[in-house]
């Protein structure tokens, strides 16, 4: 089943075409990333797909359900109680971690089960304890946030996400404010989600990562998709942007 | 006449003192948040005429508003103005801190990141319970050192009700400093409000350390 289909996606900021027409869709249990040069629209995609920002053009679904359409001009969406099902099956882990600074860290995981799901509290505490040692922190849930270190937090964030129980989660350059040795373990971690099934669109830099972890890498540029198959096939693909894409990685 | 009688004199008036502090603080800190949500309302005739009420209330004096609020009623309609002098002071303080105070949460929560709103948003939680939940409690710990100067201000603001005559320490010792050809109430006056700031500053301090918890 197609998790998520976006078709068509346009957008602007002050007339300058960020996508121009990108169409893309996500199954159920694959896990896709996203490449691309810097302003390539990698993470305004993400963004559309996440209704952080407000599409010009084309429509987004999930599961079937049109989430959000152009009208006239004008962006649609689905009434209230829609709107929040589907916003309830999709999750972010952002570039630069958003935790919350005055939650303790299993208050950051555990506050959205409880307040917005409405969940049992006991319940939630138990499951977020039990995430917090898959992320191997679970001597930090007492912590705050700012007495981690950038992987720890990303990692928390990405628990935080995960104990809504996602369809499909969202990676934002997840490991980009980290220095390497951090990239590296929370790179682990979201590898160990890929083994348990989740459903991931990841925009990343880390290229080895993307090729090892993908069923599908999608190449963007200038505002289009430019290449899209399997890791395979994009990075051995004999395509002029992408070798230089690759070429100034390498010197890098 | 000794200083024990004239410290006696004043501790009176100072309960005065300490009234229109305590009833301007309750009235102008949740007052300021509403004045707030007016400045940045979407609906833009409203926006304006909060943001030129501020503007009135930081561009002149509160000596003047206090004149105005308690003989404004008179000179414009004729109302009788016995026994609302209290209610005066009370709003003209009070609407005139709260304009200060707003001014004052909306620098914090302007400062709040947008990430903050973004992750909130992608969790579920609904508007109300993002201001009330994410994003107030920083707020309170990024304001809580404007508003402690607000506050220490405020203490002594109350002598400016003599204006308007109303009898509170600071007036007290003026009359005791007239009628007996002294500056000594004006040191004890000055010590009393010393004293009253230092216990404030004291407390805000309390307050700050308990939100010392997170960075």
């Amino acid at each position: 089943m197609k998790l998520l289909e976006m078709n068509h996606i346009k957008k602007e900021f002050d007339g300058l075409g960020v996508l121009k027409d990108i169409s893309l869709s996500v199954e159920e249990g694959e896990i896709v990333s996203i490449i691309g040069p810097s302003g390539s629209g990698k993470s305004t995609m993400l963004r559309c797909a996440t209704m952080l920002e407000e599409i010009d053009g084309g429509e987004i679904l999930y599961m079937g359900k049109k989430a959000a359409w152009v009208e006239n001009g004008k962006v649609m969406h689905p009434d209230k109680k829609e709107m929040k099902e589907i916003r309830s099956c999709f999750g972010l882990v952002f570039q630069n971690f958003n935790l919350f600074p005055h939650y303790s860290v299993l208050k950051n995981i555990a506050d959205a089960p409880i307040h917005v799901q409405k969940r049992d509290k006991g319940e939630v505490y138990k499951e977020a304890k039990e995430l917090l040692k898959k992320m191997g922190l679970e001597d930090k849930a007492d912590a705050y946030p700012y007495q981690l270190s950038g992987g720890q937090c990303q990692r928390v964030a990405i628990a935080r996400a995960l104990a809504l129980n996602p369809k499909i989660l969202f990676f934002d350059e997840p490991t980009s404010a980290l220095d390497p040795e951090l990239t590296g373990e929370v790179l682990k971690v979201i590898k160990s989600l890929a083994d348990l099934d989740i459903t991931m669109v990841i925009v990343t830099h880390e290229m080895e990562f993307a090729k090892n972890i993908s069923d599908r890498v999608i190449f963007m540029d200038k505002g289009v998709v430019a290449l899209e198959g399997t890791p395979d096939e994009v990075f051995g693909a004999d395509h002029t942007r992408m070798k230089e894409f690759l070429g100034k990685f390498h010197q890098n | 006449m000794s200083i024990e009688v004239m410290v006696r004199q004043m501790t009176a008036g100072f309960g005065q003192t300490c009234l229109i502090f305590f009833l301007t603080l309750i009235f102008s800190l949740p007052l300021g948040m509403i004045v707030y949500f007016g400045r940045v309302c979407r609906f833009k005739p409203l926006s304006w005429l909060v943001k030129i009420y501020i503007s009135i209330m930081r561009g002149t004096p509160l000596m003047l508003q206090l004149l105005i609020w308690y003989f404004g009623p008179f000179y414009l309609w004729g109302m009788n103005i016995g026994g609302y002098k209290f209610t005066a002071i009370i709003l003209g303080c009070s609407l005139n801190y709260a304009a200060y105070f707003a001014e004052i949460y909306r620098s914090g929560i302007e400062s709040i990141p947008t990430g903050q709103y973004e992750a909130a948003q992608l969790l579920g939680y609904t508007r109300v319970q993002t201001f009330f939940k994410i994003v107030l409690p920083q707020v309170v710990k990024i304001v809580l050192p404007s508003v402690t100067n607000e506050v220490i201000t405020l203490v002594k603001d109350t002598s400016l009700v003599y204006s308007v005559s109303y009898i509170e320490m600071f007036a007290v010792a003026k009359q005791i400093a007239a009628a007996q050809t002294t500056v000594v109430p004006f040191f004890i006056a000055g010590i009393f409000y010393y004293v009253f700031n230092y216990v404030v500053a004291w407390v805000m301090e309390l307050f700050e350390k308990k939100l010392n918890y997170y960075r």
